[in-house]
């Protein structure tokens, strides 16, 4: 089936999310639209859902003009849709999301459980999924839940299929395996819109390109673009993907973690003997797949996990055993895997969250009282140096994107007197412009002098911006590599094969 | 992975209470009043030394939770259900027969009145249950008892009829939790809020209501009929629990079929599994084509209505007038049946008759004179029943999205 978007105008308020756009999808093809974080994508796509009504334009499936009061009737008209935040129900199975909105029935309105069964594994095993029915979705991994996202998708003979940022959640490993099912579906006949803003993925799969800048369509790009290309018509400049580092100019290991190990509360040993060393002006990365022990150590470095042996030393001092302020207070600077969670408080403003840690010293507070007066002119410093976009200082963070609340994050984190720097997945859902920044200050952080660790899942991540890199696998390092290392190498380590 | 040595050590704990019970009987005697006039064969009555009793029921609850330790730690499974039940039976009996030392306990009129005073309770925590299931905080089920109670007094009475009694009982709970769920869903306004306003508008306005037109004319507003026993032949013959459960009033019975006909409709149909979504997670309903907010009113209504049942019952069921305020906070206690019962139908139904029984037993040793301070009693099940839901059953989640508005862009 073909799909056409016809002129689609969609507008919050004053904004115009959508502006007069026009995209065609064609049975067999993979079409990528291409854009930054707020450019327009998930709105376009829920108006195509019937999630939003357009304030102009038309949708057409095989040339014919439809109307999509709400998703049911997209659903109806054989459009999948897989959500970028899972639209499952954690508490339900599998099979139970799988037909929640169109129940197989037995007599008086008694739920066909035998059935929805059947219809998952008939799906399953045609797309090779290996999804038990009975799982309770919320015990799944991510991957997996996706997995039930498509099937979810694919039930009622979709033929059109929109995976909105599939891959933001993924590992590289269920990256790869996500791809191979979009080929899989492709073959099968489906149109198949894939949205997303990491290079790589489009040029693994793309069949056509369109790329969205601030709601309008700027143009088609072939597949065979480079990825500087793609980038520069995404952000509407010239991009660098390239982070730009020179050699290191290494110091003496101030940061020494010998014979680490820890448990969580169940008693399983999460972090086995790990011996890791970073030198002033280094950048470490810790590389794997995610769920190896990666949020462990940040933890156990911080002074956040409880039950831990061994040592961590930051320039002589023994960091276990002092708990999470403690460590702060000795230089160490943390940007957490989940910001919204851990490094922000989402109601405060922009200038409360800058000094969240320090709100109780000097030069934020004396004696009792907020300088507001300092904290303001502090503020408005960072909101300028960190090219943090926000309507200003007293913005709260939940208002902001992602991009611009990890630079806040990151505003906070770099402007104390660091003596090692943590960062846990910096890049982890932001655009490409705000990553080429993040980059750049971490990079700026190495060329100061102080140790760096970062934990990245993204290879390409590792190796752009590390000079060694630690491979983890189940608590334990399999071994520390120069950044130059293959693809392929790293890949096998990622699976436990040390070099 | 090991199992949690939660329950055993819990048991284990609440054991101590067998202890002191054995430690604290004086060795009299309790008379255990079995037989009523229409069982099929007469139980004789069973007279039981306290000290001896106490020590039935302590050793059963040590068994049971030395019993606990092995499954958690050497067959490394959960304890069985029916274990705690053991435990449970041997808990309670052993305080029954220590509170009336010295004393006849009859048994049947124990249950039957302790399911009277369920009974609103039961509805009231069905209410609750419909209305979180779907996402809308109730805690206005007070309120919506006392209108039904005050209506099917009032409809009964105009009417001759108890069966338009009952009716508008449905009607007027209903329509409380249609003001419940319009605040909510249209307005946005905090359930709990809402919740609590309702609760102080409907005791205003039945008891405006009550003082100028009731009390002057009580023929003409508030002298319903009452509805009569029905025996159901057999069952109700059986002794003991036959009287206490099937010699009872039309509302009793609608009961069990409200209890199980929530259970069915909520776990095993399709309009349940579409409830429990909108409860847990509206956005994601939305996304499937399903009505987010028709099916959260017609699930809180439901449930109104159902606690409008439960309103009547005091009025067609049990009083025969209206009085002021005559629920008496049953509306609360349903609700704490919903919480111990998890959200679920059946459990809440049984947690409001272990409610229901404690405040019974408290009038029931009153009228023997115990020495057992009543206070202490009413306190007892609730505590009971926090230690069993913290030791036994563990962490107890609500639907995700109670209380959470959606708002649809
Ligand atoms: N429901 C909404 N109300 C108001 N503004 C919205 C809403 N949804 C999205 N927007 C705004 O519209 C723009 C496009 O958002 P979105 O489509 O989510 O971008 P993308 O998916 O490309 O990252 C953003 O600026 C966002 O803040
Ligand atoms: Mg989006």
């Amino acid at each position: 089936m073909k799909l056409e978007l016809r002129g689609i105008t969609k507008r919050f308020g004053a904004m115009t999310a959508n502006d007069n756009v026009n995209l065609v999808a064609e049975p067999g093809q993979i079409h990528c639209l291409l854009g930054e974080n707020g450019a327009g994508k998930s709105t376009l796509m829920n108006v195509l859902y019937g999630l939003y009504q357009a304030d102009g334009g038309e949708i057409l499936l095989d040339d014919k003009i439809v109307k999509f009061a709400g998703p049911g009737d997209a659903m109806a008209a054989g459009i999948g849709m897989v959500h970028q935040h899972f639209m499952l129900i954690p508490v339900f199975t599998v099979a139970e999301n799988v037909i929640l909105g169109h129940e197989p029935t037995k007599f008086g309105g008694l739920l066909d459980l035998d059935a929805a069964r059947k219809q998952v594994r008939e799906i399953s095993d045609r797309f090779g999924f290996e999804v038990d029915p009975d799982a309770i979705v919320g015990d799944l991994p991510v991957g997996v839940q996706q997995r039930v996202e498509i099937i979810k998708a694919l039930m009622g003979d979709a033929q059109v299929l929109v995976f909105d940022e599939p891959t933001a959640v993924l590992t590289p490993q269920e990256t790869d395996e996500l791809m191979a099912i979009m080929k899989q579906l492709r073959e099968a006949g489906k149109a198949i819109i894939f949205i997303t803003h990491k290079l790589r993925e489009v040029k693994e799969v793309a069949d056509k390109i369109t790329v969205i800048r601030l709601g309008k369509i700027v143009g088609e790009a072939s597949p065979k673009s480079t990825a500087n290309e793609l980038a520069s018509m995404m952000v509407g400049r010239a991009v660098d993907l390239d982070v730009e580092k020179g050699a290191p100019k290494l110091g003496s290991p101030t940061f020494k973690i010998s014979g680490l190990s820890a448990w969580n509360h169940a008693g399983t040993q999460v972090l086995d003997d790990i011996n890791l060393e970073i030198r002033e002006g280094e950048i470490l990365v810790i590389a794997g797949v995610q769920g190896n022990g990666q949020t462990e150590l940040t933890e156990a470095i911080i002074g956040m996990h409880g039950r831990t042996a061994g040592s961590i030393e930051l320039d002589g001092q023994q960091l276990i055993g002092k708990n999470v302020k403690q460590v702060l207070d000795l230089g160490v600077g943390f940007v957490p895997e989940d910001r919204t969670e851990d490094g922000l408080v989402a109601e405060f403003t922009i200038a409360e969250n800058l000094m969240l840690d320090r709100s109780d010293r000097k030069p934020f507070a004396k004696g009792l009282s907020l300088q507001l007066a300092y904290l303001k002119k502090f503020a408005q410093e960072k909101l300028q140096q960190f090219d943090i976009r926000a309507q200003g200082i007293e913005s709260k963070a939940s208002q902001l994107s992602g991009g611009n609340q990890q630079k806040v994050v990151l505003a906070r984190e770099l402007s104390r007197e660091l003596r090692l720097l943590v960062a846990s997945q910096p890049t982890r859902g932001l655009d490409v412009g705000s990553i080429e920044f993040v980059h750049e200050q971490i990079v700026a952080t190495r060329d100061s002098g102080i140790p760096v660790l970062i934990v990245a899942t993204e290879l390409d991540e590792a190796t752009q911006l590390g000079d060694r890199i630690a491979v983890m696998y189940k608590g334990k390092v399999v071994g520390v590599v120069p950044a130059t290392t293959s693809r392929s190498v790293l890949g096998q380590m990622m699976a436990g094969i040390s070099a | 992975m090991k199992q949690s040595l939660r329950t055993p050590i819990s048991l284990a704990v609440i054991s101590l209470i067998g202890l002191w019970l054995l430690v604290a009987s004086t060795g009299a005697t309790t008379m255990i009043k079995t037989a009523t006039d229409t069982d099929i064969f007469a139980l004789p009555d069973i007279a039981i030394n306290t000290t001896v009793s106490s020590a039935i029921a302590f050793a059963l609850m040590v068994l049971v939770a030395a019993a606990s330790f092995y499954f958690a730690r050497k067959l490394n499974k959960k304890t069985p259900l029916w274990l705690i039940l053991i435990y449970g039976f041997g808990l309670i009996y052993g305080i029954l027969v220590w509170l009336f030392a010295g004393a006849t306990m009859p048994i049947s009129a124990l249950l039957s009145g302790a399911l009277a005073l369920a009974v609103p309770l039961v509805f009231g925590s069905l209410a609750g249950v419909l209305s979180e299931r779907v996402g809308i905080v109730n805690i206005a089920i007070d309120s919506q008892l006392l209108a039904g109670a005050f209506i099917s007094a009032l409809a009964a009475t105009l009417s001759h009829n108890l069966y338009v009694g009952l009716i508008g009982a449905i009607i007027g709970g209903a329509i409380v939790s249609w003001v419940l769920a319009t605040f909510a869903i249209k307005y946005v306004v905090d359930q709990i809020i809402v919740g609590v306003v309702l609760n102080v508008l409907i005791v205003g306005i039945t008891n405006f209501f009550y003082s100028t037109l009731f009390a002057d004319n009580v023929s003409l507003f508030n002298q319903p009929p009452r509805f009569d026993r029905i025996l159901i032949p057999l069952l109700g013959q059986i002794p003991v629990i036959g009287p206490v459960l099937f010699n009872q009033t039309l509302i009793v019975y609608l009961m069990y079929l409200a209890v199980a006909g929530v259970w069915v409709a909520l776990f095993k149909t399709r309009w349940g599994l579409r409830v429990r979504a909108v409860g847990e997670y509206p956005k994601a309903a939305d996304t499937v084509g399903i009505k987010v907010f028709r099916t959260r009113y017609i699930s809180v209504m439901i449930g109104g209505a159902l606690a409008g049942l439960g309103g009547a019952f005091f009025t067609l069921g049990q009083v025969g007038a209206f009085g002021k305020e005559m629920t008496n906070g049953a509306g609360y206690i349903a609700l704490a049946a919903l919480i111990f019962g998890r959200w679920n139908p059946i459990y809440a139904a049984f947690a409001g008759l272990l409610f229901g029984f404690a405040q019974n037993l408290q009038y029931g040793l009153a009228i023997i004179g115990s020495p057992v301070p009543s206070e202490f009693l009413l306190m007892l099940p609730y505590a009971l029943t926090a230690i069993a839901v913290a030791g036994l059953v563990g962490k107890v989640t609500g639907p995700a999205a109670a209380g959470k508005p959606y708002i649809k862009s």
